[in-house]
């Protein structure tokens, strides 16, 4: 008896947390289905529209190229999480499982990016994309994430969690370091890899300031930066922005839904860096 | 045998660097180079229409603990943060105990809580927007009230803490549950037994023994919450009246550095919150032998 007054207890916050949390994205649906004077119309209030409008649709992507802006941000995601992975798996191996001269020193500056806020990079990585003649390219948005340090850390822990006797056992056989690294030990850290991918990957579709400050252009720009402009270009037009952020989100959060186990651990390994 | 040694210790050498020479080589150029380059930065005023920046000394630093604006924008940054953080965190905290059990629906409560994580805050930003709208937003009509939520100068800043508040409960959430796993479950047994109830509990045991994840998650929000940006460029348009008192520090670092050009005092006022960060995060490393308690 007592378990199931506080079994309705539980459910009941649990659930209106969760209209908490669904309700912003319910009216975002709803407001991008509805014309611009239902929004602006107070007695009565519209909840959902009379007519569900598609023309939003049409209208926001008249204005705003977004397969352009996809190709964008998908191409500058997909750089990143190679780069990342490639860069930082052969890292984290070698400061896990080698011993070299100079690599606590290292180490040491891999920590240190780790703990200083990103924007005091911001300027010379700007100035520098600037001289090498990259604003406005794929290549000026990748640029800052040709390397993780957060990559690093993430799989020289992975690699420190395997056991030993696997690398002697390879190296008995014959095998040489790098034999080792790509056949017997990387492969086992898949899901780190996994991880680090799809933290890069939701780290660069959400950040704001670099696309807009590397790539003002409006065909050169990703989702987010993109979005930022229009908020300040259409003001009261709330169905053509609803519509607009809809556009921008609804495959992120498909993707999200069918491997939500997978998003959950990458993010959450991520220590606050999002 | 000595021999084999040496030429292990060789290979070790040789591949080892090469193996992390990609992301020095990264690291160097795009990471610590720039910091320096940013303090460095810090002490010249940048020079207009070509001509080449001047060396000013300690004069931008004197200018920013002068100027109104940047103190303005401090506080507004600390209130960001004061709200977002304890707020954020407790409500997590609370939310993970619950789910902390066999439940139906656990995975979904869960899936549905972290997806604001998943969404670009600039999109997250602009239905807030229109939440708040004050004449036509869904909150001021669904609760029958007229508070201006984003241009009244008093309030919009906790406006905009309680959008990071939304955002980030389900990520410090399942870091929480994440801690509650290692808690043995004949601690609440015997605590049971004992005829402790459920706060008891949730002093006494829950939290003592995940205040490493408690400190884990306080010290990155604190660190998060002090650089935000997103939310304030997307939700203050250069005619609100609460401009002013919204503007976070990154905010103005990245108005006088790309808007107005003034990379010298931009850099300045970054290096300002670097400072700052590494102050609360020493702070934090000396507090937390009082409190945090690892096994």
């Amino acid at each position: 008896m007592k378990k199931t007054v506080s079994n309705i207890v539980i459910y009941t916050v649990l659930i209106l947390v969760s209209i908490t949390m669904l309700a912003p994205f319910v009216w975002m649906v709803l407001t991008a289905f509805k014309t611009t004077a239902e929004t602006m119309q107070i007695d009565p209030f519209v909840i959902v529209p009379h007519v569900w409008q598609t023309q939003n649709f049409g209208n926001v992507i008249k204005a705003v190229d977004f397969v352009r802006l996809y190709a964008n941000t998908i191409a500058m995601i997909a750089l990143r999480i190679l780069c990342a992975i490639v860069t930082a798996t052969l890292s984290g191996y070698a400061f896990a499982r080698l011993e070299f001269k100079g690599k606590n020193l290292m180490f040491a500056i891999v920590l240190v990016q780790m703990m200083v806020p990103v924007q005091i990079f911001i300027i010379p990585q700007y100035v520098m994309v600037s001289k090498l003649h990259m604003t406005n390219s794929i290549m000026g948005l990748v640029f800052p994430g040709v390397v993780s340090a957060f990559g690093t850390f993430l799989m020289r822990q992975a690699f420190k969690q395997l056991p030993r006797d696997l690398e002697e056992a390879a190296r008995l056989d014959g095998c040489s370091i790098p034999q080792t690294f790509l056949f017997i030990m990387s492969p086992l850290t898949r899901s780190s890899m996994v991880a680090l991918g799809i933290f890069t990957a939701v780290f660069a579709y959400k950040d704001l300031m670099w696309p807009m400050i590397v790539c003002p252009d409006n065909r050169a720009t990703t989702l987010a930066s993109a979005l930022a402009k229009m908020n300040a270009q259409y003001q009261q037009k709330y169905p053509e922005l609803m519509m607009a952020a809809l556009i921008s989100c609804v495959p992120m959060i498909v993707i999200y839904v069918l491997f939500q186990r997978q998003f959950i651990e990458g993010i959450a390994t991520s220590g606050g860096k999002l | 045998m000595k021999n084999k040694v040496t030429s292990r210790q060789k290979s070790e050498f040789i591949w080892g660097w090469l193996f992390i020479l990609p992301t020095m080589i990264g690291l160097i150029v795009l990471n610590i180079y720039p910091m320096v380059d940013t303090v460095r930065q810090s002490f010249y005023k940048t020079g207009d229409f070509g001509k080449g920046n001047i060396f000013v000394g300690l004069k931008n630093y004197e200018k920013v603990l002068g100027d109104t604006e940047v103190w303005q924008a401090l506080w507004n940054t600390i209130k960001y943060a004061i709200v977002e953080v304890p707020l954020s965190v407790v409500i997590a905290l609370l939310l993970a105990v619950l789910l902390n059990r066999k439940l139906k629906g656990r995975g979904l409560f869960r899936t549905i809580l972290f997806l604001p994580m998943v969404v670009a805050p600039a999109a997250i930003a602009m239905v807030w927007k229109w939440l708040y709208n004050s004449n036509f937003g869904l909150i001021n009509n669904l609760f029958h009230i007229k508070v201006n939520w984003i241009s009244d100068p008093n309030i919009a800043i906790f406006s905009i803490a309680v959008i990071g508040i939304w955002s980030v409960i389900g990520y410090n959430m399942v870091l929480f549950l994440a801690g509650l796993q290692e808690v043995p479950r004949d601690y609440y047994e015997a605590a049971s037994l004992d005829g402790a109830n459920w706060w008891q509990q949730l002093i006494n045991i829950t939290i003592p023994l995940i205040s490493p994840t408690i400190f884990f998650v306080l010290v990155t929000r604190i660190i998060a919450a002090l650089q935000v940006f997103d939310l304030i460029y997307m939700m203050i348009d250069l005619n609100n009246p609460a401009w002013k008192k919204t503007e976070s520090l990154v905010f103005l670092f990245y108005k006088y550095s790309f808007e107005q050009s003034k990379k010298g005092y931009g850099a300045t006022v970054i290096v300002v919150l670097l400072v700052l960060i590494l102050l609360i995060t020493v702070v934090q490393m000396i507090g937390q032998k009082k409190w945090v308690h690892y096994e």
